[in-house]
């Protein structure tokens, strides 16, 4: 069947900000989608608030909206742009669900819209835990036995049916937040109560557990005439119990039968008919029973997931590209597949290799979280490791994740060994080789972790690797020993340990007995046919498929799993350069190891290397490709944690030298520059020692900010008032960055901070963005909302960040990208910290001021003058005319935490960020509050609670929400002064005053938004339990006087405006450049 | 046993390419044609499928013989492969049905087997050269006189090996539940879940050896006639095809299944030929030309029937998508039909099982 001819116009759903459970994956899902339906000639309009997209990019859709995914928005959108068609399988469950409530509320079909790629019924059937159920009853598919329950009365009777343990679901939620599995009447109530309150429809589901059963996924996709294939199975190797986002999993499934596997796949073939998924992909959940091979169906998802990605790039079958094609009528077999070119996409690949994905935890920022895994995902991000056996894609993997902490753990007692394998963790894995080296058996370790007993032997046999090298010289050991420890993926690093010898000189000895790997293809057929895609891994074997060019060429280093700090706007980042390099005629090679991201698609670049970012895997690439230029700018921390020692092995690092990198990271050589140039900057010292902090801190004087260095996102990073604090900091500090000093800063109490990103080469700087935080200092940049340009500044503090930015960028001999963070205090321009690398912000000061910074600094680097694209000195001059407002507004991952305490501070928390746009900054901090999913009141109930120095902001924020028709709740003290001024106010209890108290009051929903500034030491617990409920709740809270402001004239555009207005990119972009121009 | 403490084995191909690996499996000496085969799973239904006597089979999936071996897997009652290459043999068996590890059962089958060599640089090596003769040995590790070895074996070309691997004498299978057809099954190397299709649709199934005349076929009074898979090429089978021609052309339901679809084909006057490697996996794209569907099948085949030397009378039904080759005919007049691959799969996607329903369609329009 041809393409559809009678819809021209399709609006296609983003997924909003990264959030646990929906990352980046979307963004290289939609990416997909947009560019294959353009290509097929349709006029594709997007919609999402993620400005950090490669998808939000104004050249990937016709228009561009980058607004509020809530029906308002998306009905003003479709009001306007009138698109015959919603794709709606792309963009996660965030946009499924939308696409689901502009159906209910009538919208498409006002309009004229139709879905495609799933219809609206299929959705409800998939979605619908109960729907689903009476669907695989009807085609006599087993689901495990439960039912749901709305109210606690019903959840009593159901768990007598399934006993304990018991599962308990929450219906439409993201990453199964709320659910748990209770042992007992106490976890269950507990559960099922908060499960109720978190589903937006109050209904939670309650299972038998199959706890312990093997977990298998299937990739399935259908097209119009029928035809279904089978992508790829993936296995869990944690079993049932754990979240598939939290586990590691295995692709192909490794301990199926054929018979057992083919049960499966006749399955979900009936699933995906029954489902009534018409076009594209779902991914379809089954429990196995190990003892019997019973079967159990979970779940479906009836569009592009998580695991649609990874199985996308676990096979080189673009999932989502062929899904959007599906979508629009074509057929499997009227489409090509890319990589062999000769044959088409109806098949079912077939790998010759083991794809290992393991998911990247950020338990260290979260310290009251428990490390426990469950059904509710808590992983920030994933690697994918391809090898050709399980132990080495299995060791490349986690290699891939970074890790901080050793892997190798000591003197773990008994007891607390069998607590850690039997209840899943983060730590798990480490736990497994700790119990095989001591002697474990594998049956003890499976009856335990109920791991299969398959797994636990390949882990096994890499420990009998590990113990033939152990405490040998490097010389005393075979080489063959060696070959197999690399066939194993054990890194040069871990030999190095093993042996008690350097990295280097193990790289120089197996270089010398000739152990270097090949690389070869990921090819979707097995080597059935030839591949015309260079998508390559590592691995240590005989023939080489690299095939090197001879091109010039740049090798582009990405940032590896997504964490809390270094996210998709890096990845953004080495995909615009990678872009710019290929159109400027530069053959492109990348090298990442996240398979969520759009850099790891493998036409994103000329040449793809799935590898980790080790200086050891780099390095191997270096040798076989010879590249003229290293990219370590683009990555984040990551690459530029290798820079200098690349360098140093020789490889040619483009863009500005790694020796200016440290000049900028190093403190003591920073700081001498900075009283070089006469740079203010706070007060600040090292220290080493505990001795050595006191006596920096009382010399500076409290309060300080301390933190270790070289870390991302402010990882440990408090600050300290008093010595008692910080005698327990570098207490539980040190252990965060060993080898490194804690820096010691001043802390400039109620400063304003700037975040301002700059492109420079040897004679030119160009200021890209000065953005203004709406919070104080105090909170990492990452975690405070920016607006752009800034609001509340004298032009004469702008003048001078400018040209401390032009002497920084001179200094440093910037060639690239820079990012400064400034703070003002008492009318003084202080320098916190410059980074000579690409920033967190790029993809936002790129999508509001229109130009392409990270494209256009990879020319930079590359050579090309920065003069020669005619910017002016500062791009933000170009909005102060044209009456523009972008915010960028982070979005928080607390409500996965239970027991942590959501509150502000200098260690970043933010898994993402939305943008929002207007013509007020009222307007445009609405839509970013309500972007990042925030019920924004325009009426009902404040609560005031603020402390001693707040208390005359106070008032006059109270005043202003009373006359918007606010009723105005607080605290005794708050109250008294509040009432002063004639204001009404009613008093409620704190926390320990008795109830019902401002808890309550949340809870009962009699709260519509909350101001609450810090009190001070003995009121913690109170503003801990306040910001809980707020949380739990969705209440809008703030906790600075500033971002108090801020939210107030957010609350008053909405109430003056009541239509939302919204714009596409490419118009504001046009709008803009007429001002730059003018 | 661990990654280095094993014997090592040495594969050489009659071109001169060599693979050093370890032995597992039985040691010894063994020559056939080299193939691979691209399924995940079903290593088991691989090695006990007859089709492939006379080879020796590389799995491109790297670790084989994780879930083990079970006696209800087995296609035949016995491994037919001559030797069987992997990248990663599996030390021990993982799975609730698993009854050996498939080491212990390679040995007590005395098969040759190696691993631990680059199956993917094989594999390439083979898809551009084309299928050829191998000798696996852990016995003469001298690659130059092992490529003679290999070059001294016999080729696959005109190889008959259907008298190898055919039942001795006549037996039968019978029907599940009540009796609807009687099916007479020309074994050539027929796998056990054809046989299981065939019984649980209604069908009491008189197997009979390769050679058997078509007078006496025809004695048994069949509903329908069953030519099944089997090794060898089908230029060998110049008697049988005689066979196959009297017995189709009396207007009972026949139905070929690959070797079965190319004697079909040669009794019809098609000519048959060689593939360069072969299609042997899980993941073949047919069509349906008159439908318009796709489905996955299972195939495992070197030779094939040429569209373009076939008469009038015999219609293309099914073909290939990766490589436009014939997958499927159809008698215009007569009820024949014929499916190059695998409808009872095993191992492989349960797609093409409707081919035996259209079978039994042209058995009950008898």
């Amino acid at each position: 069947m041809p393409k559809r001819t009678d819809i021209h116009k399709i609006l296609i759903i983003g997924s909003g900000p990264i959030v646990i459970g929906q990352a980046c994956e979307f963004d290289y899902s939609g990416t997909q989608a947009c560019r294959a339906l353009k290509q097929e000639g349709y006029e594709i309009v997007l919609v999402n608030s993620n400005p950090a997209t490669i998808m939000t990019d104004p050249e990937t859709a016709d228009k561009t909206y980058i607004e509020p995914l809530n029906i308002q928005a998306v009905s003003a959108i479709i009001k306007r742009e009138r698109p015959d068609a919603l794709l709606p399988t792309v963009g996660g469950q965030t946009a499924l669900n939308l696409a689901i409530a502009l159906s209910d509320a009538g919208v498409l079909e006002e309009f004229g819209v139709e879905m495609i790629g799933a219809k609206r019924e299929a959705i409800k059937v998939a979605e619908d835990r109960e729907l689903f159920k009476r669907a695989m009853d009807e085609v006599g598919l087993p689901v495990p036995r439960g039912g749901f329950a709305h109210s606690w009365a019903e959840a009593e009777r159901i768990v007598e049916e399934t006993g304990y343990p018991a599962i308990i679901r929450p219906s439409f939620t993201l990453g199964g937040t709320g659910g748990g599995t209770a042992f007992n009447p106490e976890e269950f109530e507990e559960i099922v109560r908060g499960g109720l309150a978190a589903s937006p429809v109050n209904q939670v589901l309650i299972e038998e557990s199959i706890l312990g059963w093997k977990e298998f996924e299937l990739e399935v996709m259908r097209d119009l005439k029928d035809n279904v294939v089978i992508i790829c199975s993936i296995e869990n190797f944690d079993p049932m119990g754990v979240h598939t986002g939290d586990s590691i999993t295995v692709a192909p499934a490794q301990t199926l039968s054929d018979v057992e596997y083919q049960r499966l796949r006749d399955m979900a073939i009936t699933i995906i008919r029954k489902v009534g998924v018409e076009t594209g992909g779902s991914n379809i959940q089954f429990a196995v029973d190990p003892t019997n091979g019973d079967v159990r169906i979970i779940e479906m998802n009836p569009r592009v997931s998580r695991s649609s990605a990874l199985a996308s790039k676990a096979t080189g079958f673009p999932i989502a590209k062929i899904a959007a094609k599906l979508a629009v009528g074509y057929t499997l077999d009227e489409i090509p597949n890319d990589i062999t070119r000769k044959t088409p996409a109806s098949f079912e690949p077939t790998i010759d290799y083991v794809v290992a994905k393991i998911p990247k935890w950020a338990f260290e920022k979260f310290r009251d979280a428990e490390d426990v895994l469950g059904t509710q995902m808590k992983s920030v991000g994933e690697v994918m490791a391809i090898g050709r056996t399980f132990k080495e894609a299995l060791f490349k993997g986690l290699r891939s994740l970074e890790a901080v902490k050793p892997l190798r753990l000591r003197g773990v007692s008994d007891d607390e060994l069998q607590r850690k394998l039997a209840r899943p963790n983060s730590q798990r894995f480490s736990y497994i080789t700790y119990a095989l080296q001591h002697g474990w058996t594998i049956p003890e370790i499976y009856r335990l972790s109920r791991i299969d007993p398959w797994f636990l032997e390949q882990l096994q046999e890499v420990m009998r690797i590990q113990d033939r090298i152990e405490d040998r010289k490097l010389e005393d050991v075979p080489p063959e020993v060696i070959r197999a420890a690399k066939e194993a993926a054990l890194s040069d690093r871990r030999i190095a340990y093993l042996t008690g010898t350097s990295e280097d000189e193990v790289r120089a000895y197996r270089k010398r007995k000739g152990i270097v790997p090949v690389y070869k293809r990921v090819d979707t057929c097995g080597a059935e046919f030839e591949s015309y895609t260079p998508y390559l891994y590592s691995t240590y074997e005989e023939e080489d498929e690299a095939e090197p060019t001879d091109k010039r060429k740049i090798m582009i280093l990405g940032s590896g799993p997504n964490r809390i700090g270094q996210g998709i706007e890096f990845d953004y980042c080495c995909c615009h350069a990678s872009f710019a390099l290929r159109d400027a005629g530069f053959e492109t090679i990348m090298v990442n190891c996240n398979p969520e991201t759009v850099s790891t698609d493998y036409d994103t670049s000329d040449r793809l290397y799935f590898e980790p970012l080790t200086f050891e895997d780099v390095m191997n690439i270096v040798d076989v490709e010879k590249p003229e230029g290293v990219i370590v700018q683009f990555g984040g921390q990551t690459p530029l944690n290798l820079a200098m020692r690349l360098h140093e092995a020789g490889v040619p690092i483009i863009g500005t030298s790694p020796d200016s990198i440290d000049l900028a990271e190093d403190r003591k050589r920073f700081g001498s520059l900075l009283r070089e140039l006469g740079i203010p900057q706070p007060e600040n010292g090292t220290a080493t020692s505990l001795e050595e902090a006191r006596e920096c801190a009382s010399r500076i004087g409290y309060p300080v900010l301390v933190r270790p260095s070289y870390v991302l996102g402010g990882r440990a990073m408090a600050i300290v008032y008093d010595e008692a604090s910080l005698d327990e900091y570098m207490r539980t500090a040190v252990d965060a960055s060993p080898e490194r000093p804690v820096l010691i800063d001043k802390f400039l109490e109620r400063a304003a901070e700037f975040d301002v990103d700059a492109l420079a080469d040897e004679e030119t700087c160009v200021v890209a963005g000065i953005q203004e935080h709406i919070e104080e200092a105090g909170i990492h940049s990452g975690d405070s909302s920016c607006v752009l340009p800034p609001v509340r500044i004298e032009e004469e503090h702008l003048e001078t960040m400018r040209h401390y930015t032009r002497e920084l960028a001179r200094a440093l001999d910037v060639r690239g990208l820079m990012n400064i963070q400034f703070a003002i205090k008492d009318d003084r321009v202080y320098v916190l910290e410059v980074n000579p690398r690409a920033s967190r912000t790029v993809p936002f000061v790129s999508k509001a001021m229109g130009v392409p910074l990270a494209r256009i600094a990879a020319l930079v680097m590359a050579g090309r003058s920065l003069s020669e694209f005619n910017l002016p000195e500062d791009l933000t001059e170009g909005l102060k005319n044209n009456k523009r407002y972008f915010i960028k507004s982070p979005v928080f991952p607390f409500v996965k935490f239970p027991g942590v305490d959501p509150v502000l501070s200098p260690e970043m928390h933010s898994t993402g960020e939305v943008m929002g746009v207007g013509e007020t900054f009222g307007e445009a901090y609405a839509k970013a509050i309500m972007g990042a999913g925030l019920e924004l009141p325009t009426s009902g109930t404040a609560f005031i609670s603020v402390n001693e120095g707040d208390k005359g902001q106070a008032v006059v924020l109270a005043r202003r929400l009373s006359r918007l028709g606010f009723n105005i709740v607080a605290t005794i003290g708050t109250a008294e002064r509040l009432r002063e001024v004639g204001l009404n106010i009613e008093t409620v209890f704190k926390v320990n005053e008795g109830r019902p108290n401002i808890v309550d009051h949340i809870k009962r929903g009699e709260i519509d938004i909350i101001i609450n500034t810090p009190l001070g030491r003995t009121s913690h617990f109170d503003e801990q339990a306040i910001r809980r409920a707020a949380l739990q709740y969705n209440v809008p809270c703030v906790t600075t006087m500033t971002g108090a402001q801020a939210i107030v004239e957010a609350i008053t555009a909405r109430s003056t405006k009541n239509q939302i207005t919204v714009h596409s990119l490419q118009e504001l972009h046009a709008a803009s450049s007429a001002v730059h121009q003018a | 046993m661990t990654l280095t403490d094993s014997k090592p084995a040495l594969l050489a191909l009659e071109d001169g390419r060599t693979f050093r690996g370890r032995s597992w499996g039985a040691e010894g000496e063994t020559c056939g044609e080299m193939v691979f085969n691209t399924s995940m799973s079903g290593y088991q239904e691989v090695l006990t499928d007859p089709s492939y006597a006379g080879q020796i089979v590389c799995m491109t999936y790297p670790l084989i013989g994780n879930y083990g071996v079970n006696n209800a897997d087995a296609e035949s009652a016995r491994p037919w492969v001559e030797g069987f290459v992997v990248r990663e043999a599996s030390r021990v068996a993982s799975n609730w049905r698993a009854e050996e590890t498939l080491d212990a059962y390679l040995k007590r089958w005395k098969i040759v087997a190696i691993e631990g060599l680059d199956t993917r640089s094989l594999v390439r090596h083979i898809r551009d050269k084309g299928a050829m003769r191998a000798c696996l040995s852990t016995i003469d590790l001298d690659e130059a006189s092992l490529v003679e070895k290999a070059k001294n074996s016999p080729p696959m070309e005109n190889r008959e090996l259907a008298s190898v691997v055919t039942c001795k004498e006549i037996y039968e299978v019978r029907a599940e539940g009540e009796e609807r057809f009687h099916v007479v099954c020309y074994d050539f190397g027929v796998k056990m879940n054809s046989l299981r299709e065939l019984a649980r649709m209604g069908c009491r199934v008189t197997v009979v050896p390769a050679n058997t005349p078509a007078a006496e076929v025809l004695a048994l009074k069949p509903d329908g006639i069953y030519l099944s898979n089997g090794p060898g090429d089908p230029a060998s089978m110049t008697k049988v095809v005689e066979e196959v021609r009297s017995v189709a052309n009396t207007g009972v339901p026949t139905f070929g299944i690959c070797f079965g679809h190319q004697l079909l084909g040669r009794a019809f006057g098609g000519a048959t030929y060689k593939l360069q490697f072969g299609h042997r996996g899980g993941n073949q794209p047919v069509k349906d030309l008159q439908k318009g569907s796709v489905e996955i099948t299972s195939h495992n085949h070197g030779f094939a029937v040429k569209a373009d030397t076939l008469p009038e009378e015999i219609e293309v039904t099914h073909i290939n998508l990766n490589d436009n080759c014939v997958e499927g005919m159809r008698h215009r007049r007569l009820p024949i039909i014929s499916v190059q691959y695998h409808p009872e799969a095993a191992p492989g996607p349960h797609d093409a099982q409707h081919h035996f329903k259209r079978f039994i369609e042209l058995m009950e329009r008898r």
